[in-house]
């Protein structure tokens, strides 16, 4: 494992991404975050929610990561607040749902 | 214990890791498990833009069961030490 004071990003299987610092962690993987915060990233803008104290079942982990502090934050993306991130990805979801709608009506295309 | 014996003649080497979420991941391989997680540093993902988050990782860790593909370097694999210790194993030995 990946052990440091240092915060570790960490990926969840349904696409979440809490930063926080490695407190510990077991044989399955089920890890001890401190100071967690998710990470949201939505186009070229990313927000972070504090979330404090976090253990994680380790089923749900797919990647443990070491932060390289002078890539940190990601270069290219800007920091906005909670609220305006939580719309972007509020706009993102209805355009994923749009476009799922339009290809599932020309879905009769293929067929042909 | 053989695949973990296999991947362990291949630490130090540069794998590409393909996760079961579609993330590609190649690095060096660090380490490897008997769950087959898998430590490696210097990673870089393949279509970065698409996955802005990894930007800033350097190393990480891999748990075994989200692994779909590790593609090896070329000429990685002794061929016939494999099957002599698939045999051996097959046989209980």
């Amino acid at each position: 494992m990946v052990c440091s004071s240092t915060a570790a990003p960490l990926q969840l299987r349904d696409g979440r991404k809490i930063i926080g610092t490695l407190c510990s962690f077991d044989q399955f993987a089920n890890l001890v975050l401190s100071g967690a915060k998710e990470r949201i990233i939505v186009g070229q803008q990313y927000s972070e929610i504090p979330l404090g104290l976090h253990v994680v079942r380790g089923e749900n982990v797919v990647l443990l990561g070491q932060l390289d502090a002078a890539r940190e934050p990601p270069p290219g993306l800007e920091l906005v607040t909670e609220a305006a991130i939580k719309q972007a990805q509020r706009a993102e979801r209805e355009a994923e749902k749009m476009k799922g709608l339009i290809l599932a009506r020309f879905d009769f295309l293929s067929d042909i | 214990m053989l695949f973990y014996s296999y991947f362990k003649t291949l630490v130090g080497k540069e794998v590409t890791v393909e996760l079961k979420n579609d993330l590609a991941i190649t690095g060096t391989l660090h380490s490897v498990d008997q769950y087959l997680n898998i430590k490696l540093n210097n990673i870089r993902v393949v279509n970065e833009q698409k996955y802005p988050h990894m930007l800033s990782v350097r190393a990480c860790f891999v748990r075994g069961s989200v692994v779909r593909y590790v593609q090896l370097p070329p000429g990685s694999v002794d061929v016939e030490l494999l099957h002599d210790a698939t045999r051996r194993e097959a046989r209980g030995g």
